[in-house]
């Protein structure tokens, strides 16, 4: 079902799914940028059609929502414990289709690796559904188109396209529908926009030799990264977390466990019990970071982890292209065999 | 026959040459930008009318040298367009510029172009010299974007150096503890880690922005208010060079403008009324009436905002060569 809605009639339809649902979106933060006067787009509850930044893509991922950078998991107290409250009232979250697809690795990470599922994951996860901003244009360093997420046919409520001051909705929820056809101009079939190529495109390797954990193609990174992490924390599909168990200093028998968002490029990740690193240098955490993206995860779930969103090349305060690098490798790899 | 009133010549911002019958434009650049087009006018009329160099200053104005007394009033015609480019305030067109004595204001690059700079010091610098300009009291003002002070600004009666109060995000905060790194390293050792969290000391905090600047999940950003240090009565020269105190931190744009305005009445009420040329530094007259009166003068009618810290006394160091102190013998020592 497509529908055709003015911009008044779509705030309105946002207004009135807002009775039912928290709006969960991409929000432009005035002057919250790295710099002095620079915006950062990143995701955050919204209550006006308005509030939502459809134009560009954000800068910090949706999975904020999912995985929070830092959550309270419990409170403790000599033999008692007790769950952090968590507002499990349902969301929709507005995505672009490379997010969406990401959505897939997080659920295959918290709650299909291994026999158990995360429970702290799964109770907010329920109650989270989708909107797809569609995409007119390719932003600046996505490479979708090479990772196959530049498209999503499904797991969606409804998209939204805003073209010529007209918003395009096509609606998959039939309680959605009634909504959406209620301040509609005109009903007409709608596909969601999607861009079908990128300025970058990247040549995902077939295969990956171990001798490639040799390789000199680390080295530059070593110099060149200052592990700052930045790649970790944009990303959509990065999952990794750290804990803090704190005892509050007024009563060190009072305390909580904290979840806060971990990344495999900043010191201290490999640490180990005795004082052992096991990635010392910038150059091992990329190659880390980087097979792990487009191979690691690939052996064990048949898929790439990596959606290729870019937001890690856009980032990266040392101009590091992490699409090109996974383009050094697959070089680097084609050179190795020919050589044999 | 040459006769010139070098009083009106110099006031005209004409250089005194060494070279008898020669002169050397001075350009003003407010905030330290012009359009290529005005940079390429000062390049003609140094063709034109100098000996085809231009001098870069150090206070962030061109100066063409070379320039016979007797082409000044066709230069002034030539200058109009850089005037107006760099918004300068004139009296009449044509005229060139109507007094030399309040310098160039100063600026670093800052956020239009720094990472670091904490506001934008042009805007800021053109603004200050439109509320000053022209004047021929002999002050000098500078602006720099943080607290690297790449202006020199310690170096001026008036020095504003930018700040922001960094705010604070506990929730968007993963404990990676690397503003407290860059902090230690880039600068004051504000940051501690507590539980897990940052705990900002904020009288040690310099408002760099340091912090926000490597937070690499926006748990740090920046103030929407943008803050400034005030440094007060920095100074070269042969008697008492010094770098300039802190007085105000945490203060705002506002205050900023009426005090450097308060000053100048303040040194129209007590400048050595038989000063050489009529210049003297405005330190040197606070010297005389102590830093109580000056005090009293520069907050007419200014009303602090609430972030802003005051020193109400300031004591300056320096080197004191017209005080017997430094000579390499027989004086006393520092």
């Amino acid at each position: 079902m497509g529908y055709v809605l003015s911009s008044e009639g779509f705030s309105k339809a946002l207004h009135e799914l807002g009775g039912s649902y928290r709006l969960y979106a991409p929000v432009r933060k005035e002057g919250e940028g790295r710099f002095t006067d620079v915006d950062v787009v990143r995701y955050d509850f919204v209550h006006e059609a308005g509030e939502i930044e459809l134009s560009t893509k954000s800068d910090y991922a949706f999975k904020e929502i999912l995985t929070p950078l830092s959550e309270t998991l419990f409170f403790f107290t000599e033999q008692s414990v007790k769950d952090a409250d968590k507002d499990t009232s349902p969301v929709i979250i507005f995505v672009r289709s490379c997010d969406l697809h990401a959505v897939k690795r997080l659920d295959q990470i918290y709650l299909a690796n291994g026999k158990a599922e995360d429970w702290f994951y799964r109770r907010i996860r329920d109650s989270v559904r989708f909107a797809l901003i569609g995409c007119s244009e390719s932003c600046e360093n996505g490479f979708c188109v090479s990772m196959k997420t530049n498209r999503a046919d499904e797991g969606y409520m409804f998209s939204v396209d805003e073209d010529g001051g007209k918003f395009y909705v096509d609606v998959k929820d039939d309680e959605a529908a009634k909504i959406f056809a209620a301040h509609a101009e005109s009903s007409q079939p709608v596909t969601a926009r999607y861009v079908t190529e990128n300025d970058t495109d990247v040549n995902v390797p077939e295969n990956v030799p171990n001798s490639i954990y040799k390789s000199d193609i680390w080295d530059e990174y070593t110099q060149r990264c200052i592990n700052c992490g930045r790649c970790n924390f944009v990303c959509p599909t990065c999952t990794c977390y750290t804990m803090q168990d704190v005892y509050y200093t007024d009563n060190g028998r009072v305390g909580e466990r904290r979840r806060v968002g971990a990344s495999c490029m900043v010191d201290g990740y490999t640490n180990v019990a005795g004082g052992g690193q096991y990635r010392k240098t910038n150059g091992e955490r990329m190659r880390f970071k980087v097979l792990h993206k487009v191979w690691d995860f690939r052996r064990r779930f048949g898929y790439d982890m990596c959606v290729g969103c870019g937001r890690c090349d856009d980032v990266c305060p040392e101009y590091i292209s992490f699409a090109n690098c996974v383009n050094k490798l697959d070089a680097a790899i084609k050179e190795a065999g020919n050589d044999e | 026959m040459r006769d010139m009133n070098m009083k009106k010549l110099k006031k005209n911002a004409f250089r005194y040459s060494k070279v008898r019958g020669e002169t050397a434009s001075r350009i003003r650049i407010p905030g330290g930008v012009i359009n290529a087009k005005s940079m390429a006018k000062a390049a003609e009329i140094a063709e034109k009318y100098g000996n085809g160099t231009v001098f870069i200053t150090n206070r962030q104005g061109f100066e063409i040298p070379g320039i016979k007394m007797e082409d000044i009033p066709r230069v002034n015609m030539e200058l109009q367009s850089i005037i107006e480019d760099s918004g300068v305030n004139q009296g009449e067109p044509g005229q060139g510029y109507p007094a030399s004595g309040t310098r160039n204001v100063v600026s670093c690059p800052g956020s239009r172009l720094c990472p670091f700079g904490c506001y934008d010091t042009t805007k800021f610098a053109r603004k200050m010299d439109k509320h000053i300009f022209p004047n021929n009291l002999h002050v000098k003002i500078a602006f720099t974007g943080c607290s690297n002070d790449c202006a020199k600004v310690r170096m001026n009666d008036f020095g504003i150096i930018g700040m922001t109060e960094p705010q604070y995000n506990p929730d968007r905060c993963v404990g990676c503890e690397q503003c407290v790194k860059y902090c230690r390293i880039r600068s004051v050792n504000a940051l501690k880690a507590v539980n897990g969290k940052i705990v900002r000391d904020a009288s040690a905090c310099v408002g760099c922005g340091v912090c926000v600047a490597y937070c690499p999940t926006r748990a740090w950003t920046r103030s929407k208010e943008h803050f400034f240090r005030l440094v007060l009565l920095g100074r070269t020269g042969k008697k008492n060079p010094r770098l300039a105190e802190d007085f105000i931190k945490w203060v705002n744009e506002e205050n900023i403008m009426k005090i450097v305005k308060n000053a100048y009445a303040y040194v129209e009420e007590f400048i050595d009324k038989n000063a050489l040329e009529g210049k003297e530094h405005i330190g040197y007259i606070l010297d005389r009436t102590g830093f109580d009166e000056f005090l009293k003068w520069a907050m007419k009618d200014v009303e602090l905002n609430p972030e802003a810290e005051i020193s109400r006394r300031i004591y300056w160091g320096g080197k004191f060569y017209d005080r017997g102190y430094g000579r390499s013998k027989g004086g006393l020592q520092a």
